[in-house]
């Protein structure tokens, strides 16, 4: 009796740890999607097909160009960062001052833009995505409970990349710009900010970001042209669990739905299938309970 | 000699036409007044400057040059500094954050500092509050703040509405007392706006009075003071 309950505190921390390393995932998506809403109050649909198209070039200089993991990885990050400035100041720019929900369709057709332009390049085929050399798909046990070494590994890179991202908008003067460009964009043209080319570097970050939670997510995952489908609705979910204004809280909001999918893909019977529907009932809960999400507050619309 | 010259600008807010031909002049290291009523187009005219509002047509000369067409982030770094409407408060963000936004166009780190250490003589408070969130400031420390900010731009020329919007009478004075030290000890010149007519009087040099989106009367700010008829039928008091 004593053992059957120890086992079942140690499958629960399991799936915690599990949870929070798919969580990551999530978290790093939602805070590309948060980088982009706080400066267009516009939701970026075509979020996770960048990232996708990123793994699908990580894969290709991976396993087609031999390149070492952890170069390709930094590579792919860069890439990513130019492919969304590039992206912002070709298609985003001309509907910049447009209301949000021009925005948010244009980004509609990016999605299938690229989704498209993925498949024709490299076929609705899953492939396998490598997982990271010196972390092998094996398990450490810590006092009984069994941890998987790639999920240490993706809450190692979530804490690696977060740090960055916050030091960069603490501490460098472009991250302060971005943020003041972000919040009062008037304001920060007075004082001498080219605040599209901070818009600009706001969707390049946003697709590194969305970069690394591709190549996270592969591994597990396989990749093809629709891998970050499920993703971008958890993210959308966490984010707006989080509030969608607040970069802190999409990040927890990204743990919390890692954690929770886990939990409930193990212990409740048969919703191991469910568990996109379950990330809609977050968004449709969220936005009717508490529409400001958890760390957020409820944003009067402007007239 | 003109630092900053206006001539006969039209400006327009879509089809709503908010300035009717306004020609003024602001000499190197002068205070200026722009003085009416509400909406009769005086913070469309410092917007007209700064390239936040369409000019429909007219000429904005800045130190011989044409600046008509230019961005308000490239007017900005010509060296004209605004004080919006408002103050432009970034409000989120800590003090020193608006402080070092005010010197984002600034590439000399050093004079960078010597300029803190200045407008922390200037707004001594500023010194100890560093780290507060300019939000949960009051109003009067908002506005020294935009002055502030817009101080550690350098600038040659300071352009702002109302510094006395909404603060008490002692409050004003402080800030128009160091308004005036900021002119003769930086030899920043200053466009301001003001519906405060008698504390703007005092301060600026030569003041304008515009009324329905253009110039009405203009003199200095000891000529208009005096004159009574002036005084009652544009300035209320």
């Amino acid at each position: 009796m004593y053992l059957a309950a120890a086992s079942v505190v140690q499958g629960v921390v399991q799936q915690i740890v599990s949870g929070l390393a798919t969580g990551g995932i999530y978290a790093s998506l939602a805070l590309a999607l948060v980088l982009i809403y706080r400066a267009m109050e516009a939701l970026n649909f075509a979020q996770g097909e960048m990232a996708m198209f990123s793994t699908f070039i990580a894969w290709t200089l991976i396993t087609q160009l031999h390149v070492n993991y952890y170069l390709a990885f930094a590579a792919t990050i860069a890439i990513a960062i130019v492919g969304g400035v590039v992206i912002e100041r070709v298609i985003i720019r001309p509907v910049e001052h447009a209301p949000p929900l021009t925005v948010v369709l244009v980004t509609l057709g990016l999605f299938f833009a690229v989704n498209g332009l993925a498949g024709k390049i490299w076929q609705y085929v899953i492939k396998a995505f490598p997982g990271p050399p010196g972390f092998p798909q094996s398990a450490v046990s810590v006092g009984g409970v069994s941890l998987g070494i790639q999920d240490l590994f993706l809450i190692l890179v979530t804490i690696i990349l977060l740090t960055i991202l916050y030091a960069f908008f603490r501490f460098t003067k472009l991250g302060l710009a971005m943020r003041s460009a972000a919040l009062y964009p008037e304001t920060s043209r007075l004082l001498g900010v080219r605040t599209g080319w901070m818009l600009a570097l706001g969707w390049g970050l946003a697709a590194g970001v969305g970069a690394v939670s591709g190549m996270l997510i592969a591994p597990i995952e396989f990749l093809d042209p629709n891998l970050m489908q499920p993703v971008l609705l958890y993210a959308f979910a966490s984010a707006i669990l989080g509030g969608i204004e607040n970069p802190a809280g999409a990040v927890a909001g990204g743990f919390i739905v890692g954690v929770l999918l886990a939990l409930i893909g193990t212990y409740v019977p048969g919703a191991r299938d469910l568990r996109l529907a379950f990330g809609l009932v977050i968004i449709v809960a969220v936005l009717l309970l508490r529409p400001g999400g958890l760390f957020g507050r409820v944003h009067l619309a402007r007239v | 000699m003109a630092l900053l010259e206006l001539t006969d600008v039209h400006a327009a807010y879509g089809s709503i036409k908010a300035l009717h031909g306004i020609s003024l002049k602001v000499n190197d290291g002068s205070i200026v007044a722009l003085l009416g009523a509400n909406g009769a187009g005086k913070t469309t005219t410092l917007r007209a400057v700064s390239g936040t509002v369409k000019k429909t047509s007219g000429n904005v000369l800045f130190d011989g040059q044409m600046i008509n067409a230019r961005s308000p982030e490239d007017v900005a770094r010509m060296g004209i500094a605004h004080v919006p409407e408002g103050r432009g408060t970034l409000a989120q963000l800590t003090v020193w954050e608006n402080l070092r936004m005010g010197a984002y166009i600034r590439r000399d780190g050093n004079g960078v500092k010597q300029d803190f250490e200045r407008v922390v003589s200037y707004f001594p408070w500023i010194g100890q509050r560093r780290e507060q969130v300019a939000v949960t400031l009051s109003g009067g420390e908002q506005q020294m703040l935009a002055i502030a900010r817009a101080l550690m731009l350098r600038p040659r020329v300071m352009l702002l509405d109302e510094p006395s919007l909404g603060l008490a009478p002692l409050i004003v004075r402080d800030i128009y007392r160091i308004i005036q030290a900021i002119n003769r000890e930086q030899q920043t010149t200053i466009l301001l706006v003001e519906q405060n007519a008698r504390t703007a009087l005092n301060t600026a040099d030569h003041a304008y009075v515009i009324e329905a989106g253009q110039i009405a009367v203009e003199g200095s700010g000891d000529e208009l003071a005096r004159n009574e008829s002036i005084r009652k039928s544009y300035l209320g008091y």
